[in-house]
């Protein structure tokens, strides 16, 4: 299997924050209104309900996995505007 | 090397998602019973996490966690003696909200007998299109002190750093989607102390030092959405890869469900998949004894399969008599993770085997956690 360099890495986290400056400068009008986020602001749809047994399950997965990090969720989309 | 991991793991909590749509989290008490068993090894203890606002613009959230540790495992009884332990972690996370933006400062301190560990971490997050989207941005250092027992001299050094970025998205009315980046460097010393390798000698083999790499690097890369289902339920899929620099590449993917029923009840069942490749210098048996630069014999390294299955229960209590507790939830969880290796050996038994010929060895392993959630 071809390794997916460090610098292959770079070149795809710099495009991401060249799409993100772009897609940041134009006027987007927000295609969900606050009114229409009723679904998204239901607890069972929160990315991390409960933080403290999550941390725990990370935690027992990584202790036996060579993989680790990017599980969390960055937040955001609960509609309680 | 577990302290780290932790570390990692509650960076990843506490940070990242204090940011959920420009306001700062629930002031919230969770206690926690953990217990893990599986392989010989028992895992138990309490967590207690406090999250509390202070004026309008400040959250802080403290956390003490215990890990008591009653190992038998197939490296302990191949090469040493079982042996407990115990491990304890505070950490405290403050949060500072500005206007579309959350301001974090972190840091953990953890203490085993041989291990501490010490992390310090800093991440913004900001919200942005109408709170469609939040980006954010995480950085944390670290520095471990690793120890061995019987050997008051032996003192070895570790040094992280993990860069993180994120982004939340609303898609639609029912969906959101999430991407997550991580990077991490460690230099220093990266082994367990305890563990050896094996190399062949004559018909038979033997056990010998482990010789580790001094820094790796590794990346990941996930991609999470969140479905509200027709008759409220929650889907999640999560999917995430992993390279570093050891040669060793990883898939992730997560399925998970949760039901409400009868308005106080939310059930939950959950599906993760785990594979990956051996690192470079991973080998169960080497050829000689210096047959190679790095030399390693760490099943956590090794290539394999695994397999986890859980389900959950919660239930919500509605509290009238007292004025300051909003609600009080009891959640019951509990996973079976199988894991298959490929490549290394069981070594309990090796006597009648030819040295390579061993089984494979298997790890069947359940997860408890019973916990009550307090919302004031």
């Amino acid at each position: 299997m071809k390794r997916f360099t460090l610098t292959r890495w770079r070149h795809v986290l710099l495009l991401g924050a060249v799409v993100t400056t772009g897609v940041a400068c134009a006027p987007i009008e927000p295609w969900v209104k606050p009114y229409e986020r009723e679904h998204l602001a239901d607890p069972i749809m929160a990315i991390d309900p409960d933080p403290v047994s999550s941390s725990y399950r990370d935690h027992v997965f990584e202790v036996r996995e060579a993989a680790k990090g990017a599980m969390g969720g960055a937040g955001g989309g609960c509609g309680c505007t | 090397m577990r302290a780290a991991l932790r570390v990692l793991a509650l960076a990843a909590i506490v940070v990242m998602p204090a940011a959920r749509c420009t306001v700062l989290p629930d002031d919230r008490a969770d206690v926690l019973y953990h217990r893990y068993q599986g392989g010989g090894v028992t895992v138990d203890g309490p967590s207690v996490l406090v999250r509390k606002k202070v004026g309008e613009s400040v959250s802080v959230a403290a956390n003490y966690y215990v890990d008591m540790i009653s190992s038998a495992s197939i490296d302990v009884v191949t090469t040493a003696s079982p042996y407990t332990e115990r491990r304890e972690q505070k950490s405290l996370n403050v949060d500072y909200l500005h206007g579309k933006s959350i301001y974090s400062l972190g840091y953990v301190d953890s203490k085993e007998s041989d291990y501490t560990g010490k992390t310090a971490m800093a991440s913004v997050s900001q919200d942005l299109f109408g709170d469609l989207t939040t980006v954010s941005f995480g950085f944390s250092r670290g520095w471990d002190t690793i120890g061995k027992r019987g050997e008051p001299d032996f003192r070895q050094t570790t040094d992280r750093r993990n860069y993180r970025v994120g982004v939340s998205q609303v898609l639609t009315r029912n969906l959101l989607a999430s991407l997550n980046y991580d990077n991490t460097t460690e230099q220093g010393y990266l082994q367990n102390p305890y563990r050896t390798m094996r190399y062949a000698v004559g018909g038979g083999f033997t056990g010998g030092p482990e010789i580790y790499p001094h820094t790796r690097t590794s990346n990941a890369a996930a991609a999470m959405l969140k479905y509200y289902l027709p008759w409220r339920a929650a889907l999640t899929t999560q999917y995430r890869f992993y390279s570093d620099t050891w040669g060793i590449d990883a898939h992730t993917a997560r399925l998970e469900i949760a039901q409400p029923l009868w308005k106080r009840w939310v059930l939950t069942a959950n599906y993760r998949f785990y594979k990956q490749n051996a690192a470079d210098f991973y080998s169960d048996l080497f050829p000689s004894a210096n047959y190679q630069n790095f030399m390693a014999r760490d099943k956590e390294i090794s290539a394999y399969t695994g397999n986890t299955v859980g389900i959950g229960a919660s239930y919500e209590y509605k509290v009238d008599r007292i004025s300051w507790l909003k609600k009080v939830t009891i959640n019951v969880s509990l996973d079976h993770m199988m894991i298959d290796y490929d490549n290394f050996r069981d070594l309990r038994n090796a006597s009648a085997y030819a040295p390579g010929e061993e089984p494979l060895y298997s790890l069947r392993a359940n997860i408890l956690q019973v916990f009550f959630s307090f919302w004031f």
